[in-house]
């Protein structure tokens, strides 16, 4: 109730700023929404929406596999940690814009490049996170393992995973939404089509209703898959846990 | 000094040797301030197939680090432990150890050999009082049946060598002297070598065939005391009066070193 009201006073915030204001530089609310309709209608948004998510999705997927398994490597072994800790440094600072520069030169405008530079934005906050979870592995449930000889892959699936999900959840979580802005650069930089390209191209025209209304659906379906996705299955993954 | 921290543990098969046996030189480990601490020194443990032999001796003394060592699960000293060639291991830890995120059902079924499941363990779950909780997760469980879990997994693997770390503590005295009757019968029918750590001197003598008392850190056996096997179940005049002998033997001990049981 709180989350809903608070929302709509910001939309009447807005609405009465914009209605003071009467100019090309805020639109309000009802511009907004009519622009997401004509452009829904036209399919014009699903496309550009559809471009852009399946970067985000097959990015971030590549991030979360690569980096879960980094991380736990990392977070297992301290000499894997050694060796791999300066990259992740250096990973870690290094700005998106660099990677995404380096990618579209190195690899040329494709969407390998995108995707890749993407991925590689991505990967160290996954690492940070899983390696964080593979250190906080319970010794003593790895004993009981080791005691009653359970096999690697029972292990994995009963023991290890369920003791890593919190920290995958964590990172997927924050990791979707670092993702979808890190794509949006890389599409306003070098791709044809997607919310980024189309970003730049209302900048251009100075067109901040269309800036908006792609801004606004966009963070309209990522807090739908937040909602109905992420959470959904954390929930599940977290069902043991006693009810307080 | 020059010693070698390495395994020299090898489950070295041996003639006639079914038996437990421990020789532990030395077992050292590093305290939170980097300091080695010896906890165990000169140590020799033999246990024959198919008999209870019960561990006794002050609290923080390296009775559960004596029995992770023959558990398997810390090579890290100096000596040799030999174990039946081919051995299930069954362990109760002082903690109850279970998969939180698994049910009672699951948590016992993961040891099973594959194929088997907790169903085939009506008996045991049924004597262990566990046959209403099967679906519960281990966070809606009491300490105490959460220990009895833990003593039916250690169980359900039908176990050659079991070990077992203060199981029936946190257990009301009507359970664990249930649960005391069903270990000694399935330990006795199953011929299984068990190794129990205990703080009770009664309890040790009502389960056990050999008593081992260990002396302060580092810790080392400075008393064993074999009981004879016939009557069993010993009546209460039998425990008493051995309860009794085995203190004026610890007693007689050099009171320095000696370590005398806890409780009771």
């Amino acid at each position: 109730m709180a989350r809903l009201l608070s929302i709509i006073v910001l939309v009447v915030i807005w609405a009465i700023a914009a209605a003071l204001v009467h100019s090309r530089m805020l639109p309000g609310p009802l511009a907004v929404v009519s622009e997401i309709v004509t452009e829904t209608a036209s399919g014009e948004l699903p496309y550009q929406m559809g471009c852009t998510l399946a970067r985000v999705v097959v990015a971030f997927s590549i991030s979360l596999v690569l980096g879960a398994l980094a991380g736990f490597a990392m977070g297992r072994w301290k000499r894997v940690d050694r060796y791999a800790d300066p990259w992740l440094v250096v990973l870690l600072n290094l700005p998106a814009l660099v990677t995404i520069i380096f990618a579209y030169i190195w690899i040329g405008l494709t969407e390998t490049a995108a995707i890749l530079a993407v991925a590689l934005n991505k990967l160290p906050n996954v690492v940070v996170v899983m390696r964080e979870g593979a250190r906080s592995l319970d010794p003593e449930l790895d004993e009981m393992a080791r005691a009653f000889g359970l096999t690697g892959s029972v292990r994995m699936r009963h023991v290890v995973i369920p003791q890593l999900v919190p920290y995958f959840a964590a990172a997927s979580r924050s990791g979707l939404s670092i993702a979808w802005k890190i794509v949006l650069v890389a599409e306003l930089i070098g791709r044809p089509n997607g919310v980024g390209f189309v970003l730049g191209s209302a900048f251009s025209l100075f067109d901040l209703t269309k800036i908006l209304s792609y801004a606004l659906t966009f963070i309209a379906v990522m807090l739908t898959i937040e909602n109905l996705l992420v959470q959904p299955l954390e929930r599940r993954a977290q069902r043991w846990r006693r009810r307080t | 000094m020059k010693t070698f921290w390495c395994s020299h543990l090898k489950d070295e098969p041996n003639a006639g040797a079914d038996a437990l046996e421990l020789r532990i030189d030395s077992k050292t480990y590093l305290s939170a301030d980097g300091n080695p601490v010896e906890v165990i020194r000169g140590l020799t443990l033999r246990l024959e197939a198919g008999t209870f032999g019960a561990l006794m001796g002050p609290s923080g003394c390296g009775k559960t680090t004596l029995l992770r060592i023959a558990a398997g699960l810390d090579s890290d000293f100096v000596g040799t432990r030999r174990v039946p060639p081919s051995h299930r291991l069954g362990i109760v830890f002082q903690e109850p150890r279970l998969l939180p995120w698994r049910t009672v059902e699951e948590n016992i079924n993961l040891v099973l050999p594959e194929g088997k499941t907790a169903t085939d363990l009506g008996p045991l779950v049924e004597t262990l009082g566990l046959a209403a909780h099967m679906a519960h997760y281990p966070g809606e469980l009491s300490l105490g049946l959460a220990r009895r879990v833990a003593i039916a997994r250690a169980f359900a693997v039908r176990p050659t060598l079991l070990l077992l770390d203060e199981p029936f503590v946190s257990l009301d005295e009507t359970t664990a002297a249930r649960l005391r009757e069903e270990l000694t019968a399935l330990t006795r029918r199953e011929k299984i070598t068990t190794l129990c750590v205990t703080h009770g001197l009664a309890e040790a003598i009502e389960l056990a065939d050999h008593l081992f008392f260990l002396s302060h850190r580092p810790a080392a056996v400075v008393f064993a005391r074999q009981l004879h096997r016939r009557e069993l179940p010993r009546s209460k005049a039998d425990i008493a009066s051995i309860q009794h002998e085995v203190r004026d033997a610890l007693a007689r001990l050099d009171g320095a070193t000696a370590s005398s049981p806890e409780g009771r």
